[in-house]
């Protein structure tokens, strides 16, 4: 979470003190992310080294000091929004390689083992949606935040899903015959080392 | 009392080496006001173990009970009293009937149990007016829309004192956003003490019981355990 860009686009709506950005952060991402007010203050003295906020001239740096945009602080919001986050696959991800390892363990049950995992996270998604249950219709950022959760638990479910039944179909097939130097896929595809 | 208990039920299709076992030795208890899911991949039993529990087929072996009443020793004109009065479906293409309004739709279980029409249709406007449909009522299925018309099917499954909820895949071919409608009417029943259970492959929509079965081959093999309290999930992790 980018908390520059944020206090940038609350700038937009008008000039704030900092204690105000930190309190319509927090409100503004369904209160998810917490936020102290010594990184807003860091966050916003950086910004106005790099010329993307101004502050009043007077004053020093107390709560009453107040920050506008600048220009170019619009022009970098603009820019970031536009830009696609690093969705590339994590350099190792620890389910995956769980899964792999109880694959290929003797004595383990990987599919006792994906159900272990898919019962935790059918458990937290359970308290997402009681969360998401009682909240306020209205307050939409809370839901968008715990939709995005839900729908992130949902993708590795389903991938567990399709895991343990790759992994029954595979192993109803006779094994293939034994062929010297197999093909190696051209390329790791999106794995970061 | 509980609200339906499945005790040691079996089903096995077919015979000799053709034999299917389609549930094996279930046991499950539903209490009311509890909304259970039942998750499990295509082929794990999951359609069987909700057609067994809402008496439209016959366990191979084993018990049923639906509020008390235990469904082996019953006649078929009993069971289907008992469907008409204490149990109710809302199935994946909400089969609705064609022909009929909304309001006629719901209140048509009533009027097969012997209910006067014109009570009947006062317990079907209410069961409308609580999904928020009353306006909806004297509409055929196809003037309504497809989260519509499948508001209607949960109307008709809660309407008068039915108190078993049994809902296969409830969400269908719905968008997400309906999904979660349909989701958020079915806890609403059983915030008012009927008894739910969804059976799904959907995670999203199983999250929303109070407690998700893990069905597989036929048999259960896990379940969820009791929720921690929705704080847990918001309590930061190592940041100050």
């Amino acid at each position: 979470m980018s908390v520059r860009h944020a206090l940038l686009a609350l700038l937009t709506e008008g000039p704030k003190y900092g204690l105000q950005l930190r309190q319509e952060f927090e409100e503004r991402t369904g209160e998810v992310w917490p936020l102290n007010v010594g990184q807003v203050y860091t966050t916003l003295q950086r910004l106005e080294r790099d010329g993307l906020v101004e502050s009043d001239d007077a004053g020093d740096d107390g709560p009453q000091k107040a920050f506008r945009i600048t220009e170019a602080g619009a022009d970098e919001l603009a820019l970031w929004l536009r830009t696609p986050p690093d969705m590339s696959s994590p350099p190792r991800d620890e389910l995956v390689i769980k899964v792999l390892v109880a694959l290929r363990a003797p004595g383990v049950d990987v599919h006792e083992v994906i159900q272990v995992h898919r019962r935790h996270l059918v458990e937290l998604m359970q308290q997402w949606t009681r969360l998401k249950e009682y909240a306020a219709a209205q307050d939409v950022s809370f839901g968008l935040a715990v939709d995005a959760e839900l729908f992130r638990l949902d993708s590795v479910i389903r991938w567990l899903d399709s895991a343990d039944g790759r992994i029954r179909r595979t192993a109803l097939e006779p094994p293939a015959p034994v062929t010297v130097g197999l093909p190696k896929p051209p390329r790791r595809l999106g794995v970061r080392r | 009392m509980t609200a339906l208990e499945l005790l040691g039920v079996s089903k096995v299709y077919g015979e000799g080496p053709t034999e299917v076992h389609a549930l094996r030795q279930v046991n499950l208890f539903v209490e009311p006001g509890e909304l259970v899911a039942v998750m499990g991949p295509s082929g794990s039993g999951k359609s069987t173990l909700l057609t067994i529990a809402g008496s439209l087929e016959e366990p191979t072996a084993g018990e049923v009970v639906v509020g008390g009443e235990h469904l082996s020793g019953m006649s078929r004109n009993d069971k289907a009293r008992l469907r008409r009065r204490a149990i109710g479906y809302v199935f994946q293409d909400f089969n609705l009937l064609a022909g009929l309004t909304a309001v006629e739709n719901v209140s048509l279980p009533l009027e097969l149990d012997g209910v006067t029409a014109r009570t009947a249709r006062a317990e079907g406007m209410k069961a409308l007016e609580e999904l928020g449909l009353g306006d909806r009522s004297a509409r055929f299925p196809d003037e309504l829309s497809g989260g519509e018309r499948q508001r209607v099917a949960i109307a008709r499954a809660v309407v008068g004192r039915r108190h078993l909820l049994l809902a296969d895949e409830p969400s269908g071919a719905l968008d997400s956003s309906n999904g979660e409608a349909v989701m958020r009417l079915i806890r609403g029943a059983c915030q008012r003490g009927v008894a739910g259970v969804v059976v799904t492959h959907d995670a999203q929509l199983a999250s929303w019981a109070d407690r998700v079965v893990f069905l597989r081959d036929g048999r259960v093999v896990d379940q969820t355990a009791p929720p921690p309290g929705p704080e847990s999930v918001l309590a930061p992790s190592g940041n100050p």
